[in-house]
């Protein structure tokens, strides 16, 4: 991985659940609003999607102290970028790509729509979008990084939850707020640092153990799910070949 | 607020009550979050847990309306600790910068003597005679002090007396709030009492929204004062502001009660700016220490009146103060008031700029119909919103679907520029007045309030000049005049509020130059320095911090005289050393000679007055200081507070619609006593509901995702994917008992109305255990109705058209109601 790779840190101590970070991102990306209704809980829409590409969390739990018997828990999720990503691993086109600075994004102009990325992500994050045809998600607001600025959620973010930098000021950042939280929390973590797939792009500091904010332990490149898909890719893939082979040597004759 | 955003990072300890901060005010929460990463401990007092909640170290439950109880408790909690741990607080603070050690009238009771009620109630007004609400003089005319605090008639003692009645368990049966959990925070908060500590309170409309909401924040201001909290860096009340300028606009007498710059309305006893200087202004002091800033009030009057009306004001004609409306004395013309005068017929026309009563009104359903009274009506908004569309709403308990064809009302909509689209100043909570500019051209027809205004006015003048009639002068001979182009120029409207030197034509540098003689302007005195022969301070843009507590002073401009924490005089012991020294808001430095200070010096904010400090460095009383609270004729702040109508210290009264059968304080007092009520002859008219119909508690508020009464939010797709619909929380239990589930459709019933919203089922609401008695509460937010995208039941058909005892906010924070699971 690059030296200056880039990282978003996610600090879950800090967010009040705001979901600037959600609008921000749909305004940059000009990403269609989502016919919702309310379900009972905050959280809207229910989920990632093609035209969501960022999702704040909300988990009710109880609380550990007298003085807070409730505990209101926000995860802002989207794409964490990973340093070893499966989407790119899978994808049979060449469309999911890795900037030298370690964002993964999907070319809209590549991207056949075999959904192999969006069946196989350990974090169940890019999504299909029916209009487009293609796989969509989080690509890091490449174009403003291009031009110096940070991803929309990070500027929007008003308690700087969402930090972004450098791989190692962020490393560095995770773990003098840990040292922090551990006062308080002794089961304070930092989640996605360099053992967890080649380091994820987008990485927490969490109060709590994963999987209190649903996130997977210890998440693996699923590599049976990937040689599935290639096997049942090659099938139908020299289907096509000879059909297109058929065509340009009948257009020939 | 007393300090601003920026300054909640100082803070130690954040106390936020009748306030959601992280939802309604989330820019807070960069300060909030800072201070918290210094180490400052986050308390959020709230009927629910909240987004705030979710952040805070101490979640305190508590009814809805049972403010004064809690905070009446921690005062007691504080007045008891400081006996035990006097080491603990700034007793100098308490002993010299308040009014604690002042003398009491003998014949003054408070309302665990008197049933409730304090010293001079007449039941049949309503209202107190507060002839025994007074301090003791001495011969001279000063207020009497006992400095060791132990008098029986003294403050200090008549507030413990008070207070001593609301212990943890009588709290708790009030408010609901566990012993253990109250208990918590009252330790918690003190521990900003210490000299060199600072704990803040962060409020908004949970506070306000009562018919005892003024109460409630005196209750606040009297814990700070007892913690030393005002005037220092990480302290002070602080109300953030429902809105981005409603700073600036209350500032510029957007209330019926106040003229620019917070002077008082002339009713019609005032017949001559000279009785009403003296009646309201002149001659309260007789203390030489105490600066009792507002015997000014003439100079700032009268040169309000020149900015008015220009070489028309002459001493001859006393500055044409009888073009000044006035009220009818005791009158009241706030916001429900108007509706129950449009209701009975009185009023027959009305403008709404910017405002939505249709849904934010309380009793929205009586308000709705009170428009179809009114000859005309002109909506200016960016949206068509439920005002001005009123004939189409819909169906309700209060009001069924009426033909449009019935209703003669003639609507005019103008279509109004966004914040964006227009150039001018807009002042935060925080008192900062910052200029902007506009970003993009206003589409299509719409235009700024201030292009709208501005040729009303010259209409009117025009139309005046042609009919004439015996008071065409007082808009005749209004100053107007704001540039030759078609739009109106803010800079203008700035430097005529700012002021001029009249016999310069320069515009003056602060309101210290302002004159009683005529030979002065300014259109509101506290913005006397804004716009200055220097140029526009409001546009300043230095991001530099000359001091270690983020005063900024050269960003933006901030009133009074850009002193950004005010009371900060009392940031200082007597002699004008910080309480503080890591945070000091000023501190003296003149020069020192044999014990005594011989030169003037503040550094740091301006400083209240930069008059000596009390004391010398040797200790010995100066008399040519002054007193810190400047804006009090006795220039002392006050614990007991003779101003308000409904007693000098807060007492808890219920709601005016309440779950209890009695006051759990023990007295006949149901209600504030000083609340006014409508229709007494005609009860029913109220729409009062009983505990018996109607047991739930409830309560509204707003999402973050949401703004106000909805028209610009509620159009916006991105916004109504997040909060798609109207939504009503209630605990687990309740929602068991009535057989409700998470995400099912339900139905509120109150009094008033009714509405229909989305069950959410939560844990974050907990049923409240009042003395054996279980008591529910439910909330509602209260964005939506029948115009826009996103459309809703509106909570305010649950909320009843009655205000707070001193100032007429509606309450729309406590009432009862009912839920069921069918819908119609």
């Amino acid at each position: 991985m690059s030296a200056d790779r880039v990282t978003m840190l996610i600090d879950v101590s800090k967010c009040i659940g705001c979901r600037a970070c959600q609008v921000a991102c749909k305004q940059w990306n000009q990403l269609k609003a989502e016919e919702t209704q309310f379900s009972g809980t905050y959280q809207n829409p229910p989920a990632l999607s093609g035209n969501t590409w960022t999702l704040v969390r909300f988990n009710e739990v109880e609380g550990k102290s007298p003085n807070k018997t409730t505990e209101w828990l926000f995860r802002k999720d989207q794409c964490h970028h990973c340093g070893e990503a499966t989407c790119e691993q899978v994808c049979p086109t060449g469309a999911i790509q890795r900037t030298d600075k370690g964002v993964v994004f999907i070319n809209q102009s590549i991207c056949a729509g075999c959904k192999y990325c969006v069946e196989t992500c350990p974090f169940q994050t890019p999504h299909p979008d029916h209009e487009t045809g293609t796989a969509r998600k989080c690509w890091m607001c490449l174009d403003r990084l291009q031009h110096g600025m940070e991803p929309a959620c990070a500027t929007a973010c008003p308690t700087d939850t969402v930090r972004f930098g450098t791989r190692v000021e962020m490393l560095d950042l995770a773990r003098s707020r840990l040292a922090e939280l551990k006062k308080e929390n002794p089961d304070a973590n930092i989640y996605g640092d360099d053992d967890m797939l080649g380091g994820l792009g987008v990485m927490y500091v969490l109060p709590e153990k994963p999987s209190v904010y649903d996130l997977p332990g210890n998440p693996q490149i699923p590599h049976s799910k990937i040689y599935y898909r290639w096997a049942m890719g090659i099938i139908p893939g020299l289907a096509i070949l000879g059909g297109i082979w058929a065509y340009l040597t009948k257009d020939e004759s | 607020m007393t300090n601003h955003w920026i300054d909640i990072a100082n803070a130690d300890r954040i106390m936020i009550i009748g306030s959601n901060a992280a939802e309604n005010h989330p820019m807070s929460f960069k300060w909030v979050t800072k201070a918290m990463e210094n180490g400052a401990k986050l308390i959020s007092v709230d009927p629910r847990f909240t987004r705030t909640s979710s952040k805070a170290h101490i979640y305190a439950p508590l009814r809805s309306g049972t403010d004064i109880a809690f905070i009446d408790g921690m005062i007691n909690y504080v007045l008891q600790d400081i006996d035990a741990n006097p080491g603990n607080y700034n007793l100098e603070y308490i002993r010299e910068y308040t009014n604690a050690s002042f003398l009491i009238d003998p014949g003054f009771k408070l309302p665990g003597d008197l049933d409730g009620l304090f010293s001079g109630y007449d039941p049949e007004k309503r209202s107190y005679d507060k002839g025994s609400w007074k301090y003791v003089l001495d011969a001279n005319g000063v207020p009497q002090k006992d400095k060791t605090l132990k008098a029986k008639n003294c403050v200090f003692q008549l507030l413990k007396k008070h207070v001593e009645r609301y212990t943890p368990e009588k709290v708790r049966k009030t408010t609901g709030t566990p012993v253990d959990v109250f208990k918590s925070v009252c330790k918690t908060y003190a521990e900003s009492g210490q000299t060199g500590k600072a704990g803040t309170i962060m409020y908004a409309m949970g506070t306000t929204q009562h018919t005892y909401g003024t109460q409630n924040i005196r209750g606040y201001a009297i814990l700070q004062l007892l913690l030393a909290n005002m005037g220092v860096a990480g302290g002070g009340i602080n109300a953030l502001r429902g809105e981005s300028n409603v700073q600036g606009s209350t500032d510029m007498c957007i209330l019926f009660h106040i003229l620019p710059g917070y002077l008082k309305t002339p009713d019609e006893k005032d017949v001559s700016i000279d009785t009403y200087s003296t009646r309201y202004y002149e001659g309260k002091n007789k203390d030489p220490k105490s600066a009792d800033w507002w015997s000014n009030a003439r100079k700032y009057l009268v040169s309000l009146m020149k900015a008015w009306y220009g070489d028309k004001a002459t001493p001859e004609n006393d500055f044409a103060f009888a073009n000044v409306p006035k009220r009818v004395p005791g009158k009241n013309y706030s916001h429900i008031s108007l509706f129950e005068a449009m209701s009975d017929g009185d009023i027959k026309g009305l403008f709404c700029m910017g405002q939505n009563p249709a849904v934010a009104g309380p009793n929205c359903g009586r308000e709705r119909v009170s428009l179809h009274n009114l000859d005309w009506l002109v909506c200016a908004d960016l949206w068509s919103t439920e005002t001005a569309n009123f004939w189409h709403r819909p169906a309700d308990d209060y009001c069924n679907r009426v033909d449009p064809k019935e209703i003669k009302t003639e609507v005019f909509m103008l279509p109004a520029a966004a914040s964006v689209e227009k150039e001018g100043s807009i002042t935060n909570s925080g008192r900062w007045a910052q200029w902007r500019y506009a970003a993009v051209h206003a589409p299509g027809e719409a235009k700024s309030d201030l292009w709208m205004l501005d040729k009303l006015c010259l209409a009117l003048k025009k139309r005046y000049a042609k009919m004439g009639g015996p008071q065409a002068h007082t808009v005749l001979d209004l100053t107007w005049g704001y540039g030759p182009g078609d739009e109106p120029d803010p800079h203008l409207v700035a430097k005529e509020y700012n002021g001029y030197d009249l016999k310069t034509g320069k515009l003056l540098g602060s309101f210290g130059g302002l004159q009683a003689d005529g030979t002065t302007s300014s259109g509101n005195w506290l913005y006397c320095g804004m716009y200055t022969e220097a140029g526009n301070m409001a546009a300043r843009r230095n991001p530099i911090d000359y001091s270690n507590i983020g005063l900024y002073p050269e960003w933006s401009w901030c009133w009074p005289v850009n002193r950004r924490i005010i009371y900060n005089r009392a940031s200082v012991d007597m002699k004008g050393v910080p309480w503080d020294k890591e945070h000091p808001v000023i501190t003296f430095k003149g020069a020192v000679a044999a014990g005594k200070y011989t030169s003037k010096a503040w550094l740091g904010d301006v400083p209240d007055g930069g008059w000596f400090p009390l004391a010398n460095p040797d200790g010995s009383l100066r008399a040519d200081a002054k007193y810190p609270f400047i804006m009090k004729p006795e220039g002392h702040a006050r614990l007991f507070g003779m101003g308000l109508a409904d007693g000098p210290f807060p007492e808890h009264y219920e709601p005016i619609e309440s779950p209890l059968a009695a006051n759990p304080m023990g007295h006949a007092t149901m209600v504030d006593p000083a609340v006014k009520l409508w229709h007494v002859d005609k009860p029913k008219e109220n729409f009062i509901g009983t505990s018996k119909e109607f047991p739930i508690v409830g309560t509204t508020y707003r999402v973050t995702e949401h703004w106000q009464a909805g028209a610009m939010t509620r159009n916006l797709p991105w916004l109504c994917e997040l909060m798609p619909e109207v939504f009503v929380e209630m605990s687990e239990e309740l929602a068991e008992e009535k057989g409700i589930k998470n995400g099912e459709k339900i139905t509120v019933t109150s009094a008033r109305g009714k509405m229909e919203a989305v069950a959410a089922v939560t844990r974050r609401f907990k049923p409240f255990q009042l003395n054996g008695k279980t008591v529910h509460e439910i909330g509602v937010p209260w964005h939506w109705g029948y115009e826009g995208k996103s459309c809703g039941g509106s909570a305010n058909c649950l909320t009843p058209h009655v205000g707070d005892a001193n100032t007429m906010i509606p309450e729309y924070k406590a009432f009862l109601c009912d839920v069921k699971k069918e819908v119609s």
